[in-house]
């Protein structure tokens, strides 16, 4: 466990030393890098035999246990068998890649996000504790954005990043807020441990809100109706990006997390019918979809939404057959989608062309490409000898015996209609016909080009003919979704039964469609466009966000300063406001009586100074204001034991009079630019800054929160300082630095006043 | 005291307030030099009101007799009242410049720069 978690952090740190590696070695380093995750496969496999006997294993960091956040790892059957397929055919992937991309200036760059992608990816599927799941979730996300939008320079490619990021980053901020719901209401964070408790979300009052958070995270993340839009889109990314996260791993994290949630929040009826129509709906209309299409990978990436819906629907049926289906068909999918679309990578490269109705006859210039798309495109169809014969047969066995079967397995049989099609389009691109394509001489894919889709089709293979070859891994991850189910055993022919005779119809079926439609593909749907272009709708809404925060920007960003300064200043006044109304005003101890009469004389010509100052009309009369403000405060300084403050504030005073004198008559005079509207709103502002201040000023001067650390300065001013005046004393010596501090202010103002004096000489001799 | 003194400092400050708000940036710098007065005045109230009890030590003493002023604060205005005048002196300065540039002492007519 330890040496799985070391690598994984070995790789997230070799990973950037990738492009480096490109550049001296050339697109030929993608087999070192391939060493990377295949070591991490070999670690999952080491680990097989105690998850098998155990069940789980788990490892555990503290890191923030004070609140609940450790880095603990879970590995059970389900984390098992997604960490073989993400680390297994990320080796494969790195390899194709190497070959797909080989020469382009960015390849490094590529190994670089791909390899953190994988790291995130196991990342979620070994979690134990949610919000660790959630930081790999995320991380998932950002790296699929770096790679669908890894050609930068196409417009599209940029758009389609930014929408499956969107989409799914939102939905991961849903998904958030459930984990932190579920976990707050288990009482742990750690999965481990609501399972040790038994944890059941189903009877809580909130159990409804952190399913539907749930859910809404799994969805987006697995393109389910109606957020599927994204994973179209995606495939601008390159072609092993689409094989490797939007068919084969990251569009089933959200699969994922929902098997992995199941004993926590499934069994309910809601849980049953909002999966089973959720999933229900996004199989056929991802089934429906994938028949309008021409482009290869754009037909492979509907057929993925509707396997995703079909994984989802077998998830709400809560049983131990179910959870071996699932199981079944999340290994067999992976296999036989991988496959193809690296076939249709490979045939892209070596043709030019991804259009099914530019090409035919592939298999003698391509005889390994085309071994190995006839095995995936059989198991597409659900076909004998396929492992996928098997998963679908168990899917249909489970779904016949969950509530409303009849519905669902009609749509699973409709659905599959369209999977027979497209398997049908991909074996006669490579069996029919005479040698057609964009590009000749076609000519085989390099042996990189040639290993993943050859791997994956035999395993496919393998694991149909002998089908005990899984079962291992088939029925622990179904002991992660039932701990105490009965699992059926395996095997290739279940005999003769219904869902045999279902399987049997729908390849008639289907074929028959492939061979009335012309053998290519039925009609472009015109009706799917406008409205029901939900890709359209999200672009509109996205456009929408953008105006009404350009709009509310505007409306807030006026560029007028006094506008920002009335916020600022109204923000103030409404917090204080509030917190008064709610903890009442500050009882404020006021004594009026404590006043001598000369102290009163001063007091008021200050207060009517500076009003005078806000009214009068000429600048002269401001700066007098203002002297004599200022004077008349150095006053009270001195009447209330402040003689240095008083001798200070005169010397400043008569300067800031003098400075302004000489400046004032350089500047114009005053002129009417406020409506009066303005000046009274101002003024009501005003009046309520110097209320705060007042009521501020009150309470401070009765509060005490410490003794007074002014005795020290007193005691000590003579016998250690040697000084009599301790205002002084203080400032040259016991806070001396803060003294420092001042005369670096004022060093800095004065350059800075010179600065622009001398500034405006030179522009005028430069004039 | 203590209470109209609090007062006077609202006020100031008040005045100060309404006079940053203003258009014109002269007006603006006094808004200022007013603000700074009233919250030093603010401070020095808080700081608690002694009459004619300056915080020196006599010469026949050691220590600063009980019930003085307290220096602490009287200490921190002091520095306030320098930078003040600091940052004052830059600001009269800098909008003269600014007048000299733009021909202009409405801020609001000189707001290419902010956008």
């Amino acid at each position: 466990m330890i040496s799985l978690l070391l690598l994984m952090l070995l790789t997230t740190l070799l990973a950037p030393l990738a492009p480096w590696m490109i550049r001296w070695a050339g697109a030929k380093a993608s087999w070192a890098l391939a060493l990377l995750p295949t070591a991490i496969f070999v670690q999952f496999l080491s680990l097989s035999g105690q998850v098998f006997s155990q069940g789980a294993l788990s490892w555990s960091l503290p890191w923030m246990s004070q609140v609940g956040f450790d880095l603990s790892f879970y590995v059970d059957g389900l984390s098992l068998m997604m960490g073989l397929l993400v680390s297994g055919i990320g080796a494969l992937i790195v390899v194709y890649a190497g070959g797909y991309l080989k020469g382009h200036p960015y390849l490094g760059r590529f190994f670089l996000s791909l390899l953190l992608f994988m790291v995130s990816m196991l990342g979620v599927v070994i979690s134990d504790n949610l919000i660790l799941l959630f930081i790999f979730w995320e991380m998932t996300s950002v790296t699929s954005y770096l790679l669908i939008g890894f050609d930068h320079d196409k417009k599209e490619g940029r758009q389609a990043a930014l929408q499956a990021l969107l989409i799914t980053a939102g939905g991961g901020l849903a998904l958030l807020a459930g984990l932190i719901l579920l976990g707050l209401s288990g009482g742990s964070f750690d999965l481990s441990i609501l399972r040790e408790l038994g944890f059941q979300a189903s009877a809580l009052p909130q159990y409804p809100w952190i399913l539907a958070l749930v859910a809404l995270g799994a969805f987006t993340k697995s393109a389910q109706f109606p957020f599927h839009f994204w994973l179209p889109g995606a495939m601008q990314a390159p072609t092993p990006v689409s094989a490797y996260l939007h068919s084969a791993t990251m569009v089933k994290a959200g699969v994922f997390l929902l098997a992995r949630l199941q004993p926590e929040l499934g069994g309910t009826d809601l849980w049953f019918w909002l999966l089973s129509s959720v999933g229900g709906i996004t199989m056929l209309w991802g089934a429906f979809l994938a028949l309008s299409k021409t482009d290869l990978k754009q037909i492979l990436a509907y057929t993925t939404i509707s396997a995703l819906g079909l994984m989802i629907l077998l998830l709400g049926t809560v049983s131990a057959l179910a959870a071996t289906a699932f199981a079944a068909l999340l290994l067999a999918h992976a296999l036989y989608k991988g496959t193809l679309f690296m076939v249709a990578g490979a045939v892209d490269h070596q043709t030019g062309s991804r259009d099914v109705r530019e090409l035919s006859g592939l298999r003698r210039a391509m005889p390994w490409t085309a071994t190995s798309a006839l095995l995936a495109a059989l198991a597409m169809a659900g076909l004998l000898p396929t492992f996928s014969f098997v998963a679908k047969e168990l899917a249909l066995e489970a779904l016949l015996l969950s509530p409303w079967n009849w519905i669902l397995v009609s749509i699973i049989s409709l659905a599959a209609l369209s999977f027979v099609f497209v398997a049908a389009q991909m074996i006669w691109l490579f069996f029919a016909g005479d040698l057609k394509a964009p590009k000749s001489p076609v000519k085989e894919g390099y042996p990189s080009l040639l290993l993943g889709p050859l791997v994956l089709s035999f395993l496919g293979l393998l694991m149909g003919l002998w089908a005990g070859f899984g079962q291992g891994l088939i029925h622990s991850v179904g002991r992660s979704l039932q701990p105490l189910g009965e699992f059926p055993k395996l095997s290739l022919w279940h005999g003769f039964n219904l869902p045999l005779l279902l399987s049997v119809s729908t390849l008639v079926a289907g074929l028959a469609l492939f061979h009335f439609s012309n053998y290519k593909s039925i009609l472009s749907w015109d009706f799917i466009r406008s409205p029901w272009r939900l890709n359209t709708r999200f672009q509109d809404l996205f456009e929408g966000t953008l105006m009404a925060s350009g709009w509310v920007t505007d409306l807030l960003q006026t560029g007028y300063l006094r506008h920002y300064l009335r916020m600022v200043i109204l923000g103030i006044l409404l917090l204080f406001g509030l917190s008064f109304f709610k903890y009442s005003l500050p009882q404020l101890q006021t004594d009026w009586t404590d006043v001598r009469l000369y102290e009163l004389g001063v007091a008021l010509i200050i207060a009517l100074a500076a009003l005078a100052a806000t009214m009068v009309q000429s600048r002269l009369a401001t700066i007098a204001c203002l002297g004599v403000i200022g004077f008349m405060v150095a006053t009270m300084y001195v009447m209330f034991s402040a003689p240095d403050l008083g001798l200070t504030q005169i010397a400043v005073e008569t300067l800031t009079v003098i400075l302004f004198a000489l400046v004032i008559y350089k500047l114009p005079v005053y002129q009417v630019l406020s409506s009066r509207i303005n000046v009274a709103l101002d003024a009501l502002l005003s009046l309520g800054m110097g209320f705060l201040f007042f009521v501020m000023i009150l309470s401070a001067a009765n509060l005490q929160w410490h003794e007074p650390i002014s005795s020290f300065h007193g005691d000590n001013a003579w016998l250690q300082a040697y000084g009599r005046n301790v205002v002084n004393v203080i400032l040259v010596d016991f806070r001396v630095l803060d003294t420092l501090g001042e005369l670096a202010v004022v060093a800095v103002a004065t350059m800075g006043v010179y600065s622009l004096v001398r500034l405006k000489r030179r522009r005028k001799s430069l004039l | 005291m203590q209470t109209t003194l609090a007062l006077l400092s609202g006020i100031v400050f008040a005045c100060g307030v309404f006079l940053i708000l203003r258009r014109n940036m002269v007006k603006f710098v006094f808004g200022l030099a007013l603000i700074s007065q009233g919250i030093n005045m603010g401070i020095f109230t808080a700081g608690g009101l002694v009459r004619h009890r300056a915080p020196l030590i006599p010469s026949d003493q050691d220590l600063l007799a009980a019930g003085s002023a307290d220096p602490l604060p009287q200490a921190m205005i002091l520095t306030a009242i320098v930078i003040g005048f600091g940052i004052l002196a830059f600001t009269i300065v800098l909008i003269l410049r600014t007048y000299e540039v733009f021909g202009q002492v409405d801020i609001d007519e000189v707001r290419a720069v902010d956008r």
